[in-house]
């Protein structure tokens, strides 16, 4: 098995596997599993609290998921420091606009790629609150535990990602 | 920062890590995986969920760490995974991932977190109404694969350990 992939990433097992023990050692040190969806409902109580903090107050989900930063947010502002740094120690990192993908589909202007990603992250959240989790509380974190809500999940963001990426990026993605 | 903040930003970065090496973060391997052309970050997650079982499983019975398991709710799961599917293809990254991708300097993915942070609102908004509907539609509580099949986990482990060395070496017999 080759360590290097062909476009110079880790060996996706090994990176894996690697992730896999960074789950027990987390479960183990903090008690934490991993997730990350539930930071946006905090980000989203933390701006309103600005403009309406009344609302926040009496939002019932609000107060189940309250704006703090908890273990998970500085978990998500990890990933990013962590993107950061590793892309430019390693000299991949990229100022991109708009995905190369989309662009042989759809052209390089920034609008209609920023509304379209835009609706898919509002579409997305909502879903992931509706269904419990994200690919990371359902799928890594459910999965490993054997969570028949995982496994249902997983499933669905699967059939749901395969529908709408067939649709949009079929055509686009031929040489991606 | 108190000692559970840092435990979630350290785990972030080790995870930002070995995202960006594997190239988990990026948009061309989330479509790819869509599109079934790469799957790249099917073989990092089910790495890392395969690893993660066999250690949590085993803390788990030594007493050393708590499950924690996510409730099946069909209604939720199936809805909220398929909607998920669905954003998640038109945005090309999760809510995990994201950050990692702003990180690797792939800014565009900023328009998905706004709208990731919008539909937290409106799922914050809408969750009285869903807790009395979507969430009730086929609760089945907390419930694990070896639960609902009455056997033991060490069953099932090596179950899941085979179908996924399977499912591996077909990736690998596909190139993809």
């Amino acid at each position: 098995m080759k360590l290097k992939t062909a476009d110079g990433g880790w060996n996706p097992y090994l990176a894996g596997a690697m992730t896999g023990v960074l789950m027990i050692l987390s479960v183990v040190v903090a008690g934490k599993y991993f997730e990350a969806s539930t930071t946006m409902v905090r980000a989203a109580a933390m701006i309103e609290q600005k403009v309406a903090p009344e609302h926040v107050a009496k939002a019932e989900y609000y107060q189940k998921e309250k704006p703090i930063f908890d273990w998970q947010w500085l978990f998500v502002a990890g990933v990013f420091v962590g993107g950061l740094i590793t892309s430019v120690a390693f000299g991949d990192f990229k100022l991109e606009s708009v995905p190369p993908i989309w662009k042989e589909r759809f052209g390089r202007r920034i609008l209609p790629r920023a509304a379209v990603a835009f609706l898919g992250g509002f579409i997305a959240l909502f879903g992931a609150r509706l269904a419990g989790g994200c690919p990371s509380g359902h799928g890594l974190t459910g999965g490993l535990q054997l969570s028949v809500s995982g496994y249902v999940a997983l499933i669905c963001f699967f059939v749901g990602g395969l529908i709408v990426a067939n649709l949009v990026y079929r055509k686009g993605a031929r040489h991606g | 920062m108190d000692k559970l903040q840092i435990y979630g930003l350290v785990t972030g970065i080790l995870f930002g890590v070995l995202l960006q090496r594997a190239r988990v973060l990026r948009f061309e391997k989330q479509i790819g995986a869509l599109l079934l052309r790469d799957m790249t970050i099917v073989k990092f997650m089910f790495s890392a969920i395969l690893v993660g079982m066999v250690g949590i499983y085993a803390l788990h019975d030594l007493g050393v760490v708590k499950l924690s398991i996510k409730p099946l709710i069909l209604g939720g799961n199936i809805g909220g995974g398929l909607l998920f599917g669905f954003g998640w293809a038109l945005l090309g990254f999760c809510p995990g991932t994201a950050g990692g991708a702003i990180g690797e300097g792939r800014w565009h993915a900023l328009w998905g977190l706004a709208g990731m942070i919008a539909g937290a609102a409106l799922y914050a908004e809408l969750y009285p109404f869903m807790k009395r509907t979507v969430l009730t539609w086929g609760d089945y509580g907390k419930i694990t694969i070896p639960q609902a099949l009455g056997v033991s986990h060490w069953l099932v482990i090596p179950a899941f350990i085979l179908a996924g060395l399977g499912l591996f070496w077909f990736l690998e017999k596909m190139k993809v």
